[in-house]
């Protein structure tokens, strides 16, 4: 059971442009992607928005560890674990509530303050000169390692020790910053429930997938392409203006120059975009009066740089991918080897016309959902991929487009929006997070 | 029909998820009115379909455009084919406006799909809104609320 738990085994999973198939399908790396990767970086947990007022909570996961995010009373957002100091029961089951000042236990109703401090314990003379102030049960419900709140956007790193949140992300908070900057008042709100939708293959496929430009044309030609043909039938010319939803759905046709020259930019510890010049979401009409609500919030050359950016995905590794330009987010949540969560957030721009928040539902629903037709082909290539690597005649997945020998992938870059750079640059980080905590080798470790 | 009797608006909603368990998507999609919109809410008691996210929310283009792509060529999730089955409770009528010729049925049913090895089960109620187009009954609206609608789901791929 310890195949992999070294630095150098880990090492030797990637190679420069190939992958093993065990990185996706061994119950091992699984696990120490858990206890190393998801500890190491900065996780996306949720949006602050959801949490507005002091007591408000939000549980979700990071990794596979149970968190609640959570309004503290100064104001400031917290992440705990949910788990009782006492014997371990969940604290929160809810999605989302109010805790009031307190959160309480509801097996032997210990009661901690909402930055997790311990308040108070039924019958607490039980414990007394028993020694539990000096436990770790003592203390309260345990925070993670770091939290940071970025423009509303709430990341945590469950180490206490690590890569600081600037230096993780560097460059590539320009995405976040655009998309944020979008709303007139800077500020954006989370709108309805997310998409969630269950995927029988790793986490890595979905995350490899959101900055491959090669496959919409092929695996979408069912559903893009037959918008085309329909639209063109019914005596509409190809250039003609289009309803919001050919808008959507047609660019996903575009031939492979389209792709080619829309470019990729990676930046170092995994993150890169796709959608450097122009991208699918370019050609989307203009909604009225927006732009007089921007050029009033930040001026006419602000205003215009801000909408001129029309980025594609952002990848922010380990785990999400954000749409800039339609202010979507989506979080590929593992739960093993062979099984991912996605859910797929929309928000609000605050202070702008509802139009535009109307235009990203309909995305979601028509691209991301478990009733899209988009994402029907899309998850039939993943679970084969995931079945398919059990295939023993071929150990190594391939990333090799576009690449260069002597690739240095810790500096930015742009690219040719074909290359799979951004793909070898996830799994370098991948490598760069998984050892970080890891011993050398087994002798270290023992 | 001139005014349509309650086994009239009955038969039609037992006709419709014939059709759809059988594979008729062609004649299903002459049921609908022109503006006519297939409603699937991701949220329980959802109210808004517009600004924010539905499991659907779609209008003729966006289902032909559906039908029309389950019989592609290159269709790879269609491959193979899903079937679905439909056991429906006996309609609600809702209301029945003679005069204005609009009509509304609540139908409570068991929805099964399946493909290769896998099948599932959703429990769900529909809301159709009816209308009376040159003597026929069409769809105006139809509203499906899954039990559980904020699950995660595998694919869900034919209509319920």
């Amino acid at each position: 059971m310890t195949r992999y738990a070294t630095r150098s085994a880990v090492e030797a999973l990637v190679t420069p442009f190939q992958v093993h198939r065990d990185v996706y399908i061994d119950p091992e790396v699984y696990r120490l992607e858990m206890d190393h990767l998801f500890a190491n970086t900065w996780v996306y947990v949720g949006h602050d928005s959801q949490v507005p007022n002091k007591g408000d909570y939000y549980t979700t996961q990071i990794g596979d560890q149970p968190v609640i995010m959570v309004r503290h009373s100064d104001g400031e957002v917290k992440v705990l674990y949910n788990r009782c100091p006492h014997k371990g029961t969940k604290i929160a089951i809810d999605r989302t509530g109010n805790t009031g000042k307190f959160f309480r236990c509801p097996y032997h109703a210990w009661s901690f303050k909402t930055d997790g401090c311990l308040l108070a314990i039924p019958l607490k003379k039980g414990y007394e000169g028993t020694g539990l102030d000096k436990t770790e049960s003592g203390k309260g419900m345990k925070a993670v390692g770091a939290v940071k709140n970025y423009r509303g956007f709430v990341f945590a790193r469950l180490n206490e020790e690590g890569i600081g949140f600037e230096e993780f992300f560097g460059g590539s908070l320009s995405s976040l910053d655009n998309m944020v900057d979008r709303s007139p008042a800077g500020r954006l709100e989370v709108a309805g429930q997310p998409l969630r939708y269950m995927h029988r293959c790793n986490w890595k496929m979905l995350v490899e997938n959101q900055t491959d430009t090669c496959h919409p044309m092929v695996a979408h030609e069912s559903s893009a392409g037959t918008a085309v043909k329909i639209w063109e039938e019914m005596g509409h010319d190809a250039d003609a203006p289009k309803p919001a939803a050919m808008q959507i759905i047609a660019p996903f046709m575009s031939p492979y120059e389209f792709f080619e020259e829309m470019g990729i930019r990676t930046w170092p510890n995994g993150h890169g975009h796709t959608g450097v010049h122009h991208s699918i979401h370019s050609d989307y009409s203009e909604i009225p009066g927006y732009f007089d609500q921007m050029k009033e919030a930040y001026g006419e050359e602000r205003a215009k740089e801000i909408l001129g950016e029309n980025r594609h995905n952002t990848v922010y590794f380990p785990n999400i991918m954000i749409k800039g330009p339609i202010q979507q987010l989506r979080n590929f949540i593992p739960l093993g080897p062979d099984k991912t969560l996605v859910e797929s957030w929309i928000f609000r721009l605050v202070d702008a016309p509802e139009q535009l928040v109307a235009r990203t539902a309909m995305y979601n629903r028509m691209i991301n959902a478990p009733t899209s037709i988009v994402g029907h082909d899309d998850l039939e290539m993943y679970e084969r991929a995931q079945e398919g690597l059990a295939a023993d005649g071929l150990e190594w997945v391939n990333v090799q487009r576009l690449y260069d020998e002597g690739e240095d992938l810790e500096q930015e870059a742009v690219e040719n929006g074909t290359t799979e750079r951004q793909m070898r640059n996830q799994f370098h980080a991948w490598v760069k997070f998984m050892t970080a905590t890891m011993p050398e080798n087994l002798e270290a470790a023992e | 029909m001139s005014t349509p009797s309650k086994d009239d608006l009955i038969d039609f909603l037992y006709e419709e998820v014939r059709m759809l368990d059988e594979g008729r998507f062609d004649e299903w999609l002459t049921l609908w009115t022109e503006d006519g919109m297939y409603w699937m809410p991701l949220d329980y008691k959802q109210q808004d379909p517009i600004h924010e996210t539905s499991l659907m929310y779609e209008d003729q283009f966006m289902l032909r455009l559906r039908v029309e792509r389950l019989n592609g060529a290159r269709t790879f999730s269609q491959k193979p084919k899903s079937r679905c089955h439909h056991v429906i409770q006996r309609p609600y009528v809702d209301e029945m406006d003679h005069d204005a010729g609009r009509y509304v049925t609540t139908t409570q049913m068991h929805y099964v799909e399946t493909r290769l090895d896998e099948q599932f089960l959703l429990a769900l109620s529909a809301r159709h809104d009816l209308v009376l187009r040159d003597g026929k009954l069409k769809i105006a609206q139809k509203r499906v609320d899954i039990l559980n609608c904020d699950a995660a789901f595998g694919n869900i791929q034919l209509l319920p």
